[in-house]
């Protein structure tokens, strides 16, 4: 979806100001939040392809004005009412009400907390031959849906190279939407920076990203 | 804001309205038996001990003292610090973009905030925040500049954008007159910022 996470290239939002000595969390419950999310997910709740698609959903201006810690309230509070885990009303008395809705892999306990500080994977095997080879040009397709998507809008219709080739990974398009993994392959590719920002453009400057093969024509 | 609240008993007027929301959550998760609060605590702990750019410091200090361990991590990054038993493992994805006399590289989530947790911890709040995300991909040096970091004029500015699950971490050059500095020595001088793109590792003698 063309929404305001969709921020790279966009101007006015003023200097980044790194904080000295910062804390790992500014507040307590920011670290609830994150343990929240992170409980849940491993649960089977929700992929982190569909957490990402909520929070991008928060209104606009709700969005800008929170916190990250506040996004990850926000979305994962509206994602386990729209998934039937809760209800508003439980939310708006604080208490359970309802009967829970069965966790695909169980309530999440002490023994799970190991599993979840490895990164998962996100490889699958293969169900086609890669279309792009290192080196080829391509480019990114004008697309505009309205759903998750992970190809920014700063490089739709401009052509890049293909740098690397990660093999095929989980399509975060349709797992957003909870439509499977439909692994798709997946490249780094470089564009230059005066391609993607004109003429006034750094011309020292090339960017990149990662790029499954559906976001890309032949070039 | 409002400040801290360790002290779960005090009078609720006192918590801003986010605190409440975030308890009453966790209230109903636990009343319906989906999480166990002590569940929650341990993933804390882990998060405050287990990870953190002291983990991203080691294999840079490795990658600069052991040659075959840098071309390995180069070819393979997930790989090479999978034969690091000491350091937490880094899942599948994990790139390594060296920084060279001639290319500086810097890595950015423009979508979100995606950022190598297991080798750098949890991201800071700039880096999540709107202005790192917005400008990053489009005027890096004015970026740099932000934390007073400037590259040479014609030097090449590489920036990552992760918009997938590949992971990128920036292995930055080894700082003059360090020429016989042991693997924990030169550790010391590894920024977060340095293995993100933002920043140049400590120079020896300099203050930390």
């Amino acid at each position: 979806m063309n929404g305001v996470h969709d921020m790279g290239g966009m101007d006015g939002f003023g200097k980044v100001e790194p904080e000295p000595n910062e804390p790992m969390f500014h507040e307590e419950w920011e670290s609830r939040v994150l343990a929240m999310v992170r409980a849940m997910g491993a649960a089977g709740a929700f992929n982190i392809d569909t957490s990402r698609f909520y929070r991008e959903t928060l209104p606009p201006h709700v969005y800008l004005s929170s916190s990250y810690y506040k996004k990850w309230f926000l979305g994962l509070e509206e994602m386990l009412i729209e998934k039937g885990y809760l209800t508003r009303e439980e939310v708006a008395a604080g208490h359970a009400m309802q009967p829970a809705k069965a966790l695909k892999h169980g309530k999440f306990d002490l023994t799970q907390v190991e599993r979840i500080m490895v990164r998962g994977k996100f490889a699958r095997p293969a169900p086609a031959a890669a279309k792009f080879n290192i080196g080829d040009r391509v480019r990114a397709k004008n697309i505009h849906p309205a759903t998750h998507t992970r190809l920014p809008r700063y490089v739709r219709g401009h052509v890049g190279v293909v740098e690397l080739n990660h093999g095929c990974h989980v399509f975060p398009d349709s797992a957003a939407m909870e439509l499977g993994e439909n692994p798709q392959w997946l490249y780094t590719v470089v564009f230059e920076g005066r391609d993607l920002w004109g003429e006034d453009g750094d011309p020292t400057l090339k960017v990149s990203i990662d790029a499954f093969e559906p976001y890309l024509d032949p070039a | 804001m409002s400040e801290h609240h360790h002290d779960h008993d005090h009078d609720h007027s006192e918590l801003s309205e986010t605190e409440l929301r975030v308890r009453a959550l966790e209230t109903i998760l636990t009343e319906k038996g989906y999480v166990e609060p002590a569940a929650l605590d341990a993933i804390i702990q882990a998060y405050e001990t287990k990870i953190g750019p002291h983990n991203g410091a080691r294999v840079v200090a490795k990658a600069w003292t052991d040659p075959d361990f840098k071309k390995a991590l180069l070819e393979d990054g997930s790989k090479a610090i999978g034969t690091l038993g000491h350091v937490s493992r880094v899942g599948d994805h994990l790139v390594v973009v060296e920084n060279t006399p001639e290319r500086h590289n810097m890595v950015v989530c423009t979508l979100c905030s995606c950022y190598p947790w297991e080798m750098l911890g949890l991201p800071p709040v700039w880096y999540k925040a709107a202005p790192y995300r917005s400008r990053a991909v489009k005027d890096p040096r004015g970026v740099l500049a932000d934390f007073d970091v400037s590259l040479p004029k014609g030097m090449e500015i590489r920036v990552w954008d992760s918009t997938a699950e590949t992971r990128f971490l920036v292995l930055p050059m080894r700082p003059a007159g360090t020429e016989g500095w042991s693997e924990e020595q030169l550790a010391e001088l590894v920024t977060r910022d340095s293995m993100i793109g933002t920043g140049f590792p400590r120079t020896p003698g300099a203050p930390s």
